[in-house]
């Protein structure tokens, strides 16, 4: 046991960050613009269902059913109102925007939850385990957290390869004024990838909401670790994020195994490897790394 | 017709004298004996000159880093360990403090520099994080705890704070007059010919790469050395307090609301970021909470900043940084 058990929960992370990381991967891919707010959004939405299990005494299970269609509406919201409004002025607004929205949410929540850790409380599921043999038991819920994240890549999967507004987000994505002159409204389209974006990283700031305790400040760095996820897979490959929040995951562990200071350190690190040795990520879908 | 080229404006006439005026003052303001005047003044400066240094880089150059934090941090740690390891001068440690900060540039450069654009923001951050947690992480630097300069102590307080003082005051106007001076060359000419156009600056003989690189380069170097007068100001430093991100949103929120490309924008920033922070001092976190929210009302409406409407309203350029042709009679070309 020992390393083989830091593997697994390495794997299992993983599934977490890649699911961080499939809504980041989205937006760039729709519309080639970087929300700094992404991870913000995702404690903003923990935050949400906190209250939402006080407010109505559910589990956070349950809450998530309520708070990620909340998510989604206020991303349709916020690219409607918001980031389609600075469309065609280059990339410098939309990053500028999209960094003063991740201060003023933390700043938000710092406000109105106050600075203290907290955690979503999941019961039993939390501590219930499956006993794999050889000594090392895998927890349901990482188990679960894992599970659903594949569901939901197999899921954009067909919806980008087999749907009409997946084929109009690729067309977008190929080149948004053709796909505007074939009647495709961008500013919609836009607005229900970022809604989507926006309820994949609720789901995924709930789940690590009752994983690990979080506060006001957690963000940044799951905007990082989606970041990493996405740029060790390769831009533009769905299932290269998966192996590369896989990849992210067991470096932690790995790290943190050897010295408690050191899990997101070598994850940091082995992203910087990636990035020397292989600059357009392990499975790329193009060469194209331009924004 | 005979055309001249102009580039001083009137208001730039009226602008270097009340910037003489204003920098004569500051210069004798020690003699107000008011100390804790003196240290928010030195705070002004440091975030000033982070303004001019971002700035530079974003304004000029097209490169939104979010990962400036990183040069404060290890600028300012390159000035306790200078100063009290090596026995370095502690005021000397601060300019050298920003050739630390712009070593580590070069290969932090080398790895950022692969990204364009919003991934370019991301990278610079990530990489700023991995500064963070390797100087937590070093027992020399005294991990998560940070460090206490001790290499002042044997000075009297007086000492120490007016040398600091005017240590900012010669750091801020050296910013300023460094910038405006390499913006007005034939080298800022490039830089900006690069901000504008890439593949057409790059056809008529501007080496891109290296414009690029030499303008990170130099803005590290000037992050770095106020990072170092940042933390002989404070006298102590932590890993989390010196590459805080709140640097790096501090600066872009002055330069944002300032006007974004241009040499007062930071200016006028930073006196509305100082006016927000002592009106707003019992209100806690909100000052940032409506900074933020005016940085991203000024980018979505006035992306010019509050400079920029002014000098559109009223054609007024302190900075003059361009080139403007107008002919011998005196007489504005068509068009304006």
């Amino acid at each position: 046991m020992g390393w083989l058990d830091t593997l697994v929960q390495g794997i299992l992370l993983g599934g977490l960050y890649a699911l961080f990381a499939t809504g980041l991967s989205l937006i760039f891919g729709v519309m080639r613009l970087v929300n700094l707010a992404h991870g913000d959004f995702s404690i903003l939405a923990a935050f949400m269902a906190v209250a939402a299990v006080q407010a109505l005494d559910v589990g956070p299970l349950l809450a998530l059913v309520l708070v990620a269609p909340v998510m989604a509406l206020v991303g349709y919201g916020l690219q409607r109102l918001v980031l389609n409004r600075l469309l065609g002025r280059g990339v410098l607004p939309a990053v500028l925007v999209t960094f003063g929205l991740s201060i003023v949410i933390q700043n938000g929540l710092l406000e109105t939850f106050s600075a203290d850790s907290r955690r979503l409380n999941a019961g039993s599921l939390e501590t219930a385990s499956l006993p794999l043999g050889g000594g090392i038991a895998v927890g349901w819920f990482p188990l679960l957290t894992f599970g659903v994240a594949v569901l939901l890549l197999v899921a954009l999967q067909l919806l980008i390869g087999r749907t009409a507004l997946g084929r109009a987000f690729r067309a977008a994505s190929d080149d948004g004024e053709t796909a505007a002159l074939m009647g495709i409204d961008n500013g919609r389209l836009y607005a229900l990838a970022m809604a989507l974006s926006l309820a994949i990283v609720a789901v995924a700031g709930i789940f690590l909401g009752v994983r690990t305790t979080f506060t006001f400040a957690s963000g940044p760095d799951r905007l990082l670790f989606a970041f990493e996820a996405v740029i060790i897979g390769g831009l533009g490959s769905l299932w290269g994020t998966l192996v590369g929040g896989v990849i992210l995951g067991v470096a932690q562990t790995t790290g943190a195994r050897v010295s408690p200071g050191w899990g997101v350190l070598t994850g940091h690190l082995v992203f910087l490897a990636v990035l020397l040795l292989r600059p357009s990520g392990l499975f790329a879908k193009s060469q194209r790394t331009d924004s | 017709m005979t055309v001249a080229v102009e580039r001083a404006t009137s208001a730039s006439r009226v602008g270097l004298l009340i910037a003489s005026l204003l920098v004569a003052g500051l210069i004798a303001l020690p003699w107000a004996g008011d100390a804790g005047l003196m240290r928010m003044v030195v705070e002004l400066i440091a975030l000033l000159v982070l303004a001019q240094m971002w700035n530079l880089l974003a304004g000029y150059a097209g490169l939104v880093s979010i990962g400036q934090q990183a040069y404060v941090g290890l600028g300012g740690y390159a000035l306790v360990v200078l100063a009290d390891d090596l026995g370095v001068n502690p005021f000397l440690a601060v300019p050298l403090a920003g050739l630390v900060a712009a070593a580590f540039a070069l290969p932090t450069a080398a790895l950022v520099f692969r990204f364009h654009g919003g991934y370019f923001a991301v990278g610079t951050w990530a990489v700023a994080e991995v500064y963070r947690l390797l100087i937590a992480n070093s027992g020399a630097l005294g991990r998560g705890t940070g460090r206490t300069l001790r290499a002042v102590f044997p000075l009297a307080r007086e000492t120490r704070e007016l040398a600091t003082y005017l240590l900012a005051v010669v750091l801020g106007v050296t910013a300023i007059v460094a910038v405006y001076l390499y913006l007005r060359s034939r080298l800022g000419l490039g830089l900006m010919a690069v901000r504008d156009s890439e593949p057409a600056s790059q056809s008529l003989g501007v080496d891109v790469f290296r414009t690029k690189l030499a303008v990170y380069l130099a803005a590290a170097f000037g992050t770095g050395t106020t990072g170092g007068l940042i933390y002989l100001n404070l006298l102590r430093n932590s890993p989390d307090a010196a590459f805080s991100i709140n640097w790096t949103a501090y600066t872009i929120f002055i330069v944002v609301i300032g006007g974004l490309g241009t040499l007062e924008g930071p200016i006028v920033g930073t006196l509305v970021f100082f006016l927000f922070r002592e009106l707003l001092a019992d209100w806690g976190s909100w000052y940032m909470i409506l900074l933020g929210t005016l940085a991203v009302v000024v980018m979505m409406r006035y992306p010019q900043g509050l400079w920029g409407l002014v000098a559109e309203r009223w054609d007024v350029r302190v900075f003059p940084v361009q080139r403007r042709v107008r002919d011998v009679f005196g007489v504005s070309p068509p068009g304006r």
